[in-house]
Parts: C-alpha cells; sequence; structure tokens
C-alpha cells in the first residue's frame, strides 16, 4: 500500500502572547491520499484554516509550529528552509483562499499573471507557457480565452476570479491543493460551477485536496472524508457519508441537526447552546464538554483521543461517551 | 404589474404592510464635466424595479436572490431608509414616508430592522444597556431611569441574555450575542414588524440555529411579521411561510413556501434550487449551471433571466414578462415568465 500523500502527525501550533503561550491547534493528525478529497470543517476559531496555513507553511508569527510533523510524498516538510518551502508552494502544493482578489495582482494581466508562475515552476519557453496559460483558462471554464488572457483581474467577476485562482493554483501541477472555503464568497449558482470544476480537476489529475470550509453542503457534495474540528483538535474523522448521516460525536450530531434542510415536518432546529471556548480558556478534559448534554465525569477531567485511524472506510470519534 | 397574492392563513385580515411597484434607481453617472467632453449620457442602476407584495400579521415572507438582485434595497426602502423613485410603501394602512407628526413617527417606530453585520450595527463606545434603553428613551415607552433599565433587563432575558449584561460593551459578546443584542434593541420599541436583513450570514450554523429558533419564538409570541432577505435556500425554507424570488430587480416568482420548494415554476428559481449543495450527497445529476447575474447597468432586454435560460426565445430576448397570477388552495402564487404562460414549461418536481 502507498503511503498517504499527505501525512499530518500530532501537529501543535501555539500563539505566544503576553499572558503565556496559546494552544491553537492540539495534537492534530491527518492523512489525505493522492486524488481523494479531504473536508476539514468546523465553526470559526476551530482551528481549521491554521491547519491549512501550517501544511503550506503560512503560518505567521507570533504563530509558530510547536511540535508534530508534516510529511509530503513520505519526506518532511515543516522543517524546511523558507527558500525551499517557497519552491514546494505553487510547484508541489497549491492554494485557493476565499477572497479570489487578494490572490490576483490587480496591475498584471491574468495572462501575465499564468505564465509568471507556470515558468517560475516548470522549464517551458514563453510561447509554451503561454500556450499552457491559454489551456489552463480554458480548462476552468474561462470564456474565449485567448480574448480574456490580456485581461486585468478587475475586468472579471467574482466567480471568474476564483476560476483565475483556481487556474494558477494549478499551474504546476501540483499534487496537493489548499483549498480554504474557495466558494464561500461566491453566489449558490457559482458556488456549484466552481465545486464541479474542483470535483472534476480532482479526478482527472489525480490531485489531493484538503478543502476547509463551514458549509455542511459543499463538503457533502465534495468531500470523499470529513474531518470535524473543534476547539483546535479533530473530534471525528472518516467517510464524508458516515460523518453526515451517523455522526457519532455529539458536537457533530448537534452541528448537524442545527443546518436548515429542505425536508417538512423539522419545526425547530437543533440548537447546541453556548459558544466554542476561547483558546485562553479552552475547558480540561474534552474542550466540549460544558456544552454537551451527554457529559459525564470522565469527560471533565480525561481528554479523549481518536478511537481510530479514521482511513480506509474506519470513522473514528474522540468521545468518551460515543466510543 | 401590480399583482398582490394576499398572504396565507398565516395570517389575518388586513395586510401589515404593502409594497406597491416599488422602484429604486441609483444614478451611477459620470460627473458633469466627463459626460460633456466624452458625450456620455447619464446612467441608471435599476436596482429596484417595480416590485409588489403584501406581508399579513404573525407571517414571515422571505426575499431571496443572488448578488445585486436588489432584496437588500427593498429592505431598505421598507424600513424607509431609501425612498422609492416609483411607487409606495403602505405600513399598518398609511403611506410609510408620509406625515412627521407624532402619530405617524411612533407608527414608523412599530417597523423595525435587524441587519446582517452585529460588529458594524452596534456602536462599541455604548453600553449594552444605553444600546437597547436608546429606543426607549427615543419614544418615550419607559419614563425614568429606573422603569428603563427594568425594560432593558426584561428585553435581555427575552432574547436569551442576562440583565447583569446590560454594564457591558458590544466588544464582549460574540457574533451570535451581539446579534441578540441587535434584536433586543429592535424589540425595545415594541414593533409590529422586523425587517430581518440577512441576520444570520455572518454566523457559524449552530449559532444561527440558535437565532432563527429566537426569530421563531419571539415571532409566536409577540406576533411579530417578519421580511426575511437571505441568499441562503436552506435558511429560507426553514423560516418563511411565503417565499418571492428576485432577479435583477424584480420578483420573477412568488408563492407559499411548500409549493415554491415542491413545484418551482420560473426557470431561474429552479436553477437556483437545483444548485443548491446537497447534504443528501444523493449523486442526483445537476442540470447544467451556467452564466451569471450580468451587470444591473446594463441588465438584458426582455426577461432579464434570458441570456442563462435554457427555455428562452425571440419573445423572452424582446418582451418584459408579465405576472402571472394563480390561485392555489394554500393561496394564489406569481410567476413572471413567458414560458410558463405559453405553457412551454411544465410544473417539474424539484430535485431537492
Amino acid at each position: 500500500m502507498n503511503p498517504p500523500l499527505l501525512q499530518v502527525n500530532r501537529l501543535r501550533v501555539e500563539f505566544a502572547t503576553r499572558g503565556g503561550p496559546l494552544l491553537a491547534l492540539d495534537d492534530v493528525s491527518l492523512s489525505i491520499d493522492a486524488g481523494e478529497i479531504l473536508g476539514v470543517v468546523g465553526e470559526s476559531g476551530a482551528g481549521k484554516s491554521l491547519t491549512g496555513a501550517a501544511v503550506i507553511g503560512l503560518i505567521e508569527p507570533p504563530g509558530r509550529i510547536r511540535g508534530g510533523e508534516i510529511l509530503l510524498d513520505g519526506r518532511r516538510i515543516d522543517d524546511l528552509p523558507p527558500q525551499e518551502m517557497r519552491r514546494l508552494r505553487g510547484r508541489r502544493i497549491g492554494a485557493i483562499f476565499q477572497d479570489p482578489l487578494t490572490s490576483l495582482n490587480p496591475l498584471y494581466t491574468v495572462g501575465r499573471q499564468l505564465v509568471e508562475t507556470i515558468r517560475t515552476h516548470l522549464p517551458l519557453g514563453a510561447a509554451a507557457a503561454r500556450q499552457r496559460a491559454l489551456d489552463l483558462l480554458a480548462a476552468t471554464g474561462i470564456p474565449s480565452p485567448s480574448e480574456r488572457y490580456d485581461h486585468y483581474p478587475h475586468q472579471f467577476s467574482g466567480g471568474m476570479r476564483q476560476r483565475i485562482v483556481i487556474a494558477l493554483a494549478l499551474a504546476a501541477e501540483p499534487s496537493l491543493l489548499i483549498a480554504d472555503e474557495p466558494t464561500t464568497a461566491l453566489d449558490v449558482s457559482i458556488q456549484a460551477q466552481v465545486i464541479d470544476l474542483l470535483r472534476r480537476l480532482c479526478r482527472e489529475h489525480g490531485t489531493a485536496v484538503m478543502l476547509v470550509t463551514h458549509d455542511m453542503g459543499v463538503i457533502a457534495e465534495t468531500a470523499d472524508r470529513i474531518a470535524v474540528m473543534y476547539a483546535g483538535r479533530i473530534i471525528e474523522i472518516g467517510p464524508a457519508a458516515d460523518v453526515i448521516h451517523r455522526p457519532r460525536h455529539p458536537y457533530t450530531v448537534g452541528l448537524m441537526g442545527s443546518i436548515p434542510r429542505f425536508d417538512d415536518g423539522v419545526a425547530r432546529l437543533a440548537q447546541i447552546d453556548g459558544a466554542m471556548p476561547r483558546l485562553d480558556a479552552i475547558p480540561t478534559g474534552c474542550a466540549f464538554h460544558p456544552r454537551c448534554t451527554r457529559a459525564v465525569d470522565r469527560c471533565r477531567d480525561e481528554r479523549p483521543e481518536l478511537d481510530g485511524p479514521g482511513r480506509d472506510g474506519n470513522h473514528a470519534v474522540a468521545c468518551w461517551v460515543a466510543s | 404589474m401590480n399583482a398582490l397574492p394576499n398572504a396565507t392563513d398565516a395570517a389575518d385580515d388586513a395586510p401589515v404592510v404593502r409594497a406597491i411597484d416599488i422602484a429604486r434607481h441609483f444614478d451611477v453617472s459620470p460627473p458633469w464635466i466627463d459626460r460633456v467632453l466624452r458625450r456620455g449620457g447619464r446612467r441608471l442602476v435599476r436596482a429596484v424595479d417595480g416590485v409588489s407584495f403584501e406581508i399579513g400579521r404573525g407571517e414571515t415572507f422571505a426575499l431571496v436572490g443572488e448578488s445585486g438582485c436588489g432584496k437588500s434595497t427593498v429592505a431598505r426602502m421598507l424600513v424607509g431608509l431609501e425612498r422609492p423613485d416609483r411607487g409606495r410603501v403602505e405600513f399598518l394602512g398609511a403611506d410609510l414616508q408620509a406625515g412627521s407628526t407624532a402619530a405617524a413617527r411612533a407608527r414608523r417606530g412599530r417597523l423595525q430592522v435587524i441587519f446582517q453585520d452585529p460588529y458594524a450595527s452596534l456602536d462599541p463606545r455604548w453600553r449594552v444597556g444605553s444600546i437597547i434603553g436608546e429606543p426607549l428613551r427615543a419614544a418615550g415607552l419607559a419614563p425614568g431611569a429606573g422603569a428603563t433599565a427594568e425594560r432593558v433587563a426584561e428585553l435581555l432575558r427575552q432574547v436569551g441574555l442576562s440583565p447583569a449584561d446590560a454594564t457591558k460593551f458590544p466588544h464582549q459578546f460574540s457574533g451570535g450575542q451581539r446579534q441578540r443584542i441587535s434584536i433586543a434593541r429592535a424589540l425595545a420599541a415594541r414593533p409590529q414588524m422586523l425587517v430581518c436583513d440577512e441576520p444570520t450570514s455572518a454566523l457559524d450554523v449552530s449559532v444561527q440555529a440558535q437565532v432563527l429558533n429566537l426569530l421563531q419564538d419571539l415571532q409566536r409570541d409577540l406576533r411579530l411579521t417578519l421580511l426575511f432577505i437571505s441568499h441562503n435556500l436552506g435558511v429560507v425554507h426553514h423560516i418563511a411561510h411565503r417565499v418571492g424570488v428576485m432577479y435583477l430587480g424584480r420578483v420573477v416568482e412568488l408563492a407559499p413556501r411548500r409549493r415554491l420548494f415542491a413545484t418551482p415554476r420560473h426557470p431561474y428559481t429552479r436553477m437556483l434550487l437545483d444548485a443548491i449543495p446537497d447534504l443528501e450527497m444523493s449523486g442526483r445529476p445537476r442540470s447544467p449551471v451556467s452564466g451569471e447575474v450580468p451587470s444591473a447597468l446594463a441588465p438584458p432586454p426582455g426577461c432579464a433571466f434570458h441570456p442563462r435560460c435554457p427555455h428562452a426565445d425571440a419573445r423572452c430576448r424582446s418582451e418584459v414578462p408579465r405576472e402571472i397570477v394563480e390561485a392555489g388552495a394554500d393561496g394564489p402564487a406569481m410567476v413572471a415568465c413567458h414560458a410558463v404562460e405559453e405553457r412551454r414549461i411544465g410544473v417539474a418536481a424539484a430535485a431537492t
């Protein structure tokens, strides 16, 4: 069996503050195979974007990795010097963020930005790079690429800009794509187009995707596996259909119940009282216990670990009551 | 133009609010001197171009649509933040804008609004008690410091916060709690109607559930009338009694909730329902969604949806569709589509 393309082992990320270090990611472990889409969900502050940022080496001070390791194709990448990490980024790992405008330079045409990215990472001549840029624009569904090649980012609509960002991320055919809320800023009809595009590109090129989002509908339609995060930890991970239809952790159960659905008969949404704890006040034991209706004494004192690997069909949960 | 489907049985007798063919156009012309030098004309954005509906007492009416369809401008006209360029809004039987008497002001106070961003709509330098107490003072509803404090405490309890929170500042609260403060402030003036403009769009899904449940409880207890603006069809399906779908400044379909989601008529409604990411993961084939909302600066002639519509023909490209009102067991419904009128497309069950 091949090792997974991406492997994150017991990753810890801290933020240094005047009041002492705050633990933002606490023993996060996950893996993604080639051609697989792993959905990472959770609410604001759960640490899902931070996990993505750690993988691409974009954690900014005062945050820093304090433990664990990140392996790409079995090779450690979290301790690479910045120069080497920069080469890896773009070439092996592509990234898509929520707001396409922050990923595009407003002063350059999209064609120039694409060619620059392509030639940074691939040994192609000017003409070949241009051809590849045009192919990428066509593959991501930009109508009449040769005309649009010379346009500036502001001349595109939001959905088209996100396609260009996807084209940029895929320019060097990376084997891993980190997509952080790629459809959140888009309207629902454009969102559907971008999801279809991501899914198709992943299938065609065998790209592994880490899809970070708070939108369970997007995850349900896209991901093969789902990792649910709460207060800096993965609390449940398993095949997408299992996590959505047979959630095990009380938090995931509540999260699924709080989503308005299209079936009749639900007069009232399930509601998890309270809010996600702040980083400086993470409860002892299971961080969810103060909000959990099923908590027992053990939940207050002892921290539960995931009860399985959460891959190859395994559906793992970190909960004393559920397991 | 003035098709006004009646309220459903969720409401009684006279509607609380009526929007009658309201329109709002924004002038986005270049400066005068540029127009003269470049011989350009004026440019108008028809943000809202003739929208009519009415909402009965205790009813929730939702407007859905994508960015730029004009739904928020409708909300702003309804609460008097924008004046309609055409048409009028009637609230409790009188023109909303008319009158500057104390009675007219008091009437307008019965209509309150909640905005999307609870971070922007609360003054960071005011304590929560003053934020909620201000409308009480302005309307003279609870004269005296003691009475004001008592009413503020009652309002805080009503939205699920503690009376002790009155002494805190907005930054000490999470997003969901801030939205509760906005709701408490809106309730202070004892409104009959709340206009909610994307009230949960900035919130996490579990917090959204808390706020939606709160709004439903308050509606039941206080018989509030709600206009609910949202782009989230799941939320709209959950909370609304009737739904209007907007596209480029017009309502293209308006129907009781169950009917709209079960048997959408307008091709745009069908496309929207089809595009929703599905938790059920049935692997249903999507009808290919194509294109984007065109610019409101240069809306397509005829039916504004025709460039994206699979059923468009020559008539759709030239003639604005009429609003067709049809009766139904659960109340009337409206659709504006040539293809539906000519029976070129029938009633299709929604995919969801």
